[in-house]
């Protein structure tokens, strides 16, 4: 069946165009500025969004996306305010995929079947645990596919040609390659060994493959678009808002690097 | 006791645990990401390895023998017994072990294999210092890098156990992120392990953190319990009738009570902290305050809001002070084989007086909560009743936290003048003054 990823793909297919997928946290730095933020990624230029549930403690990412996690929380955001951003974002869009990133105890919390249902009914397409390796598919991958939600996992250069095809079983929507072994916000991956595992990944999923941790800039998106389906950036628009003087100039500046990194997935294969 | 329970001890089930994905019933598991699971893969076949190969268990007990001490003496605490007048109380003295505290038994284990599958570089958590001194010891015999992550406050107010480490040679880092707790050091620790993931062993001081974690520590830490029931089968000619440990993430009390899980007759006690009270929402009781969740690389008891979120834990003793608790302690306390109950700062307090003042043994903060809640029930059980009490470490880390509390609450009375300690700066146990005091002092246990 397709899906609004689904979709997206193939029309860049069309294209010939990497996807942008951008990461920021929602409710950072607060809730009206980040639903601000969400409304108009799509038109500076991003393909797919990534929304990061909060989490007191998000073991998986570096000071940028820690330190936003807790502007959001702090300013009051909670799974049931994250689910309505993104039903305030579908009154206005019906096009643009949103996934929702994050840990699995707010999930679990909440209770995995109410969790799913509203999700679903939110307009969420797909979902990215970070701590739900394929050892754990009852948990929440399995019953998300049955609830017709994506499970995209995240495979890593650590991810051996032995354990490949287990963590690409289950995986739907697209495969997230984690460029690098470390945390959100770190050192650039270097294109060809990037190119090398995607290869790796290719042989054994048609799913489409995005990279991210550790990409900054259009120049690097466009290193990684020429190869990749999609560039995921995410520490540095997060970084916009931190830096900004005001919520308003947060969100005009994740618009602005938006535009820019739009601009380099365009140039990659030209 | 149920017929479901007694079911359960003819068949063994209560050691039996964990099961292929690393789960005690619905506990324990394995929630990393994926870039560390090839490596905790890897370590769970080092640890299967451990724990049949002779030459392994051979060196591990050299090292326990000769570097740690052990076998640590049963002691029979006569005048305790006196005073509460029923139980007969024996302590386990983990306190004399090299370093002070149970923490060394897991920690030699751990470094063992490290070197076995060729790491060179040691990372660990601390709360306050105690597992990073254990660390910092072993890697230092063993010729390793070693990397101690602590909290920003914690380190500023436990400089004497900041300047053990470093005279070890480990590094210490700082954690600033968070909220700068026992927590956030963990959380730390973990995002160097998945940047250095080929080089680097992640050191874990307590029966948590992601399967095989859980289980190999509880391995490490099992010698106490085989100690304690070999001593007191050759003392008593007869088994403990109950067993007390304190429990924070509760690597001690699991090295306790782990050997005699399927012996029926044993009753077991885990003491929790009750910090301020548990109705105050003032803290570090997850069994009896909190709920389950996934942290940590487990699903445990967890303190948390309704929105997943985790809370801070608060106890006066920093080793207690944890928001969560290993998994095998939860699913324990699922199928009622181990009480868990909570005792309150204040108790903890009167408890550690009471130790130093009739027994001549100072016991570390987390021992005394144990202690506290024996104070309870010692006296309403009869003369024949023996219980094991887990001395789990000294108590010369808690001179500040101790001297802090009872300034607070006016018991000022064997306070020291500050003169007088600010008069031997060069002793790395001295009593800080009062008023620069440290609240946290030990280690998840």
């Amino acid at each position: 069946m397709a899906t609004r990823i689904s979709r997206r793909f193939e029309a860049l297919k069309e294209e010939n165009r990497a996807a942008l997928v951008t990461f920021t946290i929602a409710g950072d730095p607060n809730y009206e500025a980040s639903l601000a933020t969400l409304r108009g990624l799509p038109e500076a230029g991003a393909d797919i969004i990534e929304l990061g549930m909060p989490f007191t403690d998000p073991m998986a990412d570096g000071p940028a996306i820690q330190k936003a996690g807790q502007r959001a929380l702090r300013a009051g955001q909670n799974q049931r305010k994250t689910l309505q951003m993104v039903r305030e974002f579908r009154q206005h869009d019906q096009d643009t995929p949103i996934v929702l990133m994050g840990y699995y105890n707010p999930i679990y919390r909440y209770g995995v079947e109410a969790f799913l249902k509203d999700a679903s009914e939110a307009g969420i397409d797909g979902l990215i645990v970070v701590d739900l390796p394929p050892e754990h598919d009852r948990e929440l991958c399995s019953p998300a596919m049955a609830a017709g939600l994506d499970f995209v996992r995240l495979a890593t250069p650590t991810t051996d040609e032995r354990r490949l095809p287990r963590v690409l079983e289950n995986s739907s929507g697209f495969i997230y390659y984690v460029s690098v072994a470390g945390v959100t916000g770190g050192r650039a991956p270097t294109p060809d060994e990037v190119e090398h595992a995607i290869g790796r990944i290719r042989e054994k999923s048609r799913l489409p493959v995005a990279v991210g941790f550790g990409i900054r800039s259009a120049d690097q998106a466009a290193a990684i678009g020429r190869f990749a389906d999609a560039v995921v950036v995410g520490s540095a628009l997060v970084d916009c808002i931190d830096k900004a003087d005001s919520s308003d100039a947060g969100t005009r500046a994740v618009h602005e690097l938006t535009r820019e990194l739009a601009g380099g997935v365009r140039s990659a294969r030209g | 006791m149920s017929s479901t329970l007694a079911e359960q001890f003819t068949k063994g089930r209560f050691t039996a645990g964990p099961d292929a994905d690393g789960f005690y019933g619905d506990f324990g598991g394995r929630f990393v990401a994926e870039t560390l699971m090839p490596l905790i893969l890897e370590l769970e076949q080092a640890w299967e390895w451990s724990r049949t190969d002779e030459n392994f268990r051979r060196e591990l007990a050299e090292y326990q023998r000769d570097f740690i001490g052990r076998a640590t003496p049963l002691y029979y605490a006569e005048r305790l017994t006196e005073a509460f007048g029923g139980a007969k109380i024996y302590f386990k003295r983990e306190d004399l072990n090299h370093t002070g505290a149970h923490k060394i038994n897991n920690c030699i284990g751990q470094i063992l294999l490290a070197r076995k599958m060729g790491k060179k570089r040691i990372i660990a958590e601390t709360g306050a210092g105690m597992h990073g001194v254990a660390t910092a010891t072993v890697a230092a015999r063993f010729g390793m890098d070693c990397v101690i992550y602590m909290g920003a406050t914690d380190i500023e107010r436990q400089q004497p156990n900041v300047f053990r480490m470093k005279l070890l040679g480990a590094e210490v880092i700082p954690v600033e992120s968070g909220t700068g707790t026992l927590k956030d050091a963990m959380n730390e620790a973990l995002r160097d392990w998945v940047t250095n993931v080929d080089s680097t062993f992640y050191l874990i001081g307590t029966v948590a953190g992601p399967h095989p974690y859980p289980a190999l520590v509880r391995d490490f830490q099992s010698v106490i319990g085989r100690e304690t029931r070999a001593q007191m089968l050759e003392r008593e000619g007869r088994l403990p009738d109950t067993l007390m440990a304190c429990i924070g993430g509760g690597s001690n009390a699991m090295g306790l009570f782990h050997p005699m899980l399927d012996d029926e007759s044993v009753q077991m006690i885990g003491v929790e902290a009750a910090g301020h009270g548990i109705e105050t929402g003032e803290h570090a009781a997850s069994l009896n305050g909190g709920q389950p969740g996934v942290l940590h690389g487990n699903r445990t008891f967890l303190l948390q809001s309704d929105d997943g979120q985790i809370i801070d834990a608060h106890s006066v003793s920093a080793g207690l002070d944890y928001p969560g608790i290993g998994p095998e302690h939860a699913w324990l306390h699922v199928q009622k084989r181990v009480n868990y109950v909570a005792v309150t700062d204040r108790e903890a307090i009167e408890a550690f007086k009471l130790c130093c003042e009739l027994e001549g043994i100072i016991p570390a903060l987390e021992s005394a909560h144990s202690l506290a809640h024996l104070a309870k029930i010692a006296g309403d059980l009869p003369h024949d009743h023996i219980v094991v009490l887990n001395m789990s470490g000294r108590g010369d880390k808690d001179m500040a936290s101790v001297a802090n509390w009872l300034e607070e609450h006016g018991d000022t009375d064997k306070l020291p003048d500050t003169t007088v300690a600010a008069a031997e700066p060069g002793s790395v146990d001295d009593m800080q003054p009062p008023h620069d005091v440290a609240k946290k002092t030990g280690e998840s246990e």
